[in-house]
């Protein structure tokens, strides 16, 4: 099998569906000839032709709108909105259009789209090019929202996504484009290839939307997370000694509650953790749902771990990035409490 | 260097007024209308550049006698003209109707199109049948000119067991995918880029359909027009954008929407877009202005904005009282008339028609009105036949997930 990185996986995704159905067209801001700032789209334009792979003005508002009435004519839209950060010019259509259209019509119409959005932070990228907006979107009903933690799961979601017919928001995190990132700024850059997610098949597969991965089987603390939190609770389970199950939700609406509750019911410990800020965050969703279905299992507080109630700010990012020193106090507090 | 410098001059902000308020006499004096057939009809693959004079300009067929004019006039059928008469009669005796069901508490809600119903209906038929049509809450006249059942619109306005969009929608917000009118949202000029957006689809697919999209003057300030109108240019797409300017967004004057220092179709010199700006109450200059627009995406020469130059002669909704904010009489001043009574004086002058026939079919239409509405009425009225509780949680997704299934068993007591 050939050895992929994300950004490769994505592209993979991509020309696999392009290949596979005509309806399937790629657009957004720099995203045909360059093949994107991040490079996900590269080649693609070549490959399948100006009609199918174009570059957008600078509108996500437009990119969306368009979208949309591409979808309800039939096609399969992907479109990239450069940074998760731009995406609220186009948040109504995709709040009060994409998300409603099947449901205002009552069938009729609907919108089979997938934004993808390069979010999170960890590259010095200031307030405007690090955030992780996703529980504004897993808010709105009518959209499925998804975020991959490595490239085997990034393709197989992407794909799932693009055949799915509802609009879903497909967040990539952008610190693991290039390799699994645990949170050690100070350490050396890993790549993939030496990760065995990497090992991507060339061909089609599906992982299925609302199905979570549990990366690291334990029976101490179970610990909910997402994205590039994955490998940051990975190394802090490792650091704290602790037996912890990692659970890598994946897709975070519709979201997996059965592997959440069969695991938080057994350890009877739970630990949430995410990049975006705390208050109001989907992990406020999460512990609101453990307790609802775990109140009798639990054993200890929830605890959660995010980015602060802040900007992201650029000199300061790595005491705003919720790194693993702090998961591991988390996970240590979780376990004190006999 | 003087001793005595000027003093520099105060800044003072500009609010758009209207040129009479309620207790002034209607005022319309200073409008520029272009006689009838005074403006030149160019080729429709005719460069943009050759057409920045229109936006400017007012296409007008009829003139004050009845009498087609100028290069504009459609060359139209008998037929075509009596369909048109009675889609708009018919569409005036609906509004009539269901104004008066929601007075009754049948409905929440309505919205009447009257003096602006040669929009819809000219440009329903001026499209082929299978274009498809983005329209905004006020173009019913789509659908009845595309003969959809009365019925079944009465059926959406009283979110009745039989509305085909189980009671989700606010009243008018009709969706019907078999005559390729597409889902009205009612948040505004959000379907603007979608029309552009389909109609690209079609022309990526190598389709020959295109499509239209409508929305009014007020709406010209959001985002989604600038998107639409850039998009449309950008990619050549193949639809055509209407304005709907009929002078006021709910109690806003088009000038604070930006019409007093420009015309509404001159936005589109902007786009490198022709701009069309048409008398919207004189159904042979909609037909003809749609027409040209049509061919020209068509022919693969791109989009086509036009302004629909009318007057709002309804309060904006049931929930609205014009009078507080206009003149009452300033809808028998329009200097464009009634776009009813225009095609009618048209169809007598040509000698195809008489008072007696126009009698006749007002009576016919009413009747069609009155059998629909005792039927919608039996099947129910808001709140007598909700649609089926369980119903709620359907079309959020195509498929229900398991959060859904288990509020819709908790909300049924299951």
């Amino acid at each position: 099998m050939p050895t992929m990185n994300m950004i490769q996986a994505l592209n993979s995704a991509m020309d696999v569906m392009m290949q596979r159905d005509d309806n399937v067209v790629v657009f957004g801001e720099d995203v045909g000839y360059f093949g994107g700032v991040f490079r996900v789209t590269a080649g693609l334009q070549k490959k399948y032709g100006q009609t199918r792979v174009f570059d957008t003005p600078i509108a996500e508002g437009g990119i969306l709108g368009t979208a949309i009435g591409m979808g309800a004519y039939g096609l399969r839209p992907v479109v990239e909105v450069q940074f998760a950060d731009y995406i609220y010019p186009a948040f109504d259509q995709l709040v009060s259009e994409a998300a409603r259209l099947r449901y205002r019509s009552a069938g009729e119409f609907w919108a089979p789209l997938v934004v993808r959005t390069p979010c999170g932070g960890g590259i010095f990228g200031g307030q405007t090019h690090s955030q992780s907006p996703e529980g504004i979107f897993t808010h709105v009903c009518g959209l499925k929202t998804v975020m991959p933690s490595n490239p085997y799961d990034a393709k197989g979601l992407l794909i799932a996504a693009i055949e799915d017919d509802d609009p879903v928001v497909f967040f990539e995190p952008k610190r693991l484009y290039n390799g699994p990132f645990d949170g050690h700024h100070d350490r050396p850059l890993k790549a993939w290839s030496s990760h065995p997610t990497s090992d991507v098949p060339e061909g089609h597969y599906r992982i299925e939307l609302g199905k979570a991965s549990i990366v690291r089987p334990g029976n101490d603390v179970t610990v909910l997370c997402y994205g590039t939190m994955v490998h940051v609770c990975l190394a802090a389970a490792e650091e704290a000694g602790i037996d912890a199950e990692i659970i890598d939700l994946r897709t975070l609406l519709p979201v997996d509650v059965d592997t959440i509750e069969a695991s938080v019911k057994r350890t009877g410990r739970c630990v949430i953790v995410h990049e975006a800020t705390r208050t109001g965050g989907y992990g406020a969703e999460l512990s609101a749902i453990v307790q609802e279905h775990c109140f009798w299992h639990l054993q200890a507080p929830i605890e959660r771990v995010t980015g602060w109630d802040t900007p992201y700010p650029h000199a300061l990012e790595w005491e705003y990035f919720p790194g693993p020193a702090r998961v591991t106090a988390a996970l240590k507090r979780a376990m004190e409490v006999a | 260097m003087s001793k005595k410098m000027k003093k520099p001059e105060s800044l003072r902000l500009h609010v758009p007024e209207p040129k009479s308020r309620p207790g002034h006499s209607s005022d319309f004096g200073e409008m520029h209308l272009s006689p009838a057939g005074a403006i030149p009809r160019p080729a429709a693959d005719a460069a943009e550049s050759k057409l920045r004079e229109l936006p400017y300009g007012l296409i007008r067929v009829l003139d004050d006698a009845g009498q087609a004019c100028g290069e504009w006039a459609p060359a139209l059928p008998t037929e075509t003209l009596l369909k048109g008469l009675r889609a708009m009669m018919l569409t005036r005796a609906f509004d009539e109707r269901m104004m008066r069901a929601q007075r009754q508490g049948k409905t929440s809600f309505y919205m009447k199109c009257t003096g602006e119903e040669a929009v819809a209906v000219a440009q329903a038929m001026a499209l082929h049948p299978d274009d498809m049509l983005f329209p905004s809450y006020r173009q019913q006249g789509l659908l009845i000119a595309r003969d959809w059942p009365i019925l079944d619109m009465m059926c959406q306005l009283y979110s009745n067991s039989a509305d085909r969009l189980k009671g989700r929608q606010l009243p008018v917000m009709y969706s019907v995918r078999e005559v390729g009118f597409f889902s009205i949202s009612g948040n505004l000029g959000t379907q603007f880029p979608q029309a552009v957006g389909w109609a690209m689809a079609s022309a990526i697919k190598n389709d020959t359909r295109i499509a239209a999209s409508w929305i009014g003057d007020g709406t010209t300030a959001e985002s989604d027009f600038h998107h639409a109108m850039t998009f449309a240019t950008v990619y050549r797409a193949p639809v055509i954008l209407n304005v709907v300017n009929n002078q006021w967004a709910i109690s806003s004057f088009q000038g604070i929407a930006g019409g007093e220092s420009a015309t509404f179709a001159a936005r589109a010199i902007g786009y490198g877009m022709p701009g069309l700006r048409v008398d919207g109450n004189d159904f042979l200059a909609v037909y003809a202005a749609t027409q040209w627009a049509a061919e020209r995406a068509r022919t693969n020469h791109g989009p086509t904005m036009i302004e629909l130059y009318t007057y709002r002669a309804a309060p904006h909704s049931t929930s609205d009282d014009p009078n507080a904010y206009r003149p009452s009489d300033e809808a028998a001043h329009w200097p464009l008339g009634d776009p009813i009574l225009r095609l009618k004086q048209h169809l007598i002058a040509s000698g195809i028609w008489s008072d007696e026939q126009h009698a006749a079919l007002q009576k016919e239409v009413e009747d069609q009105v009155k059998v629909a509405g005792r039927e919608a009425e039996r099947i129910g009225t808001l709140g007598s036949a909700n649609p089926d509780p369980s119903t709620l949680f359907e079309d959020v997704f195509k498929d229900l997930p398991v959060h859904l299934r288990r509020q819709r068993d908790e909300m049924l007591g299951a």
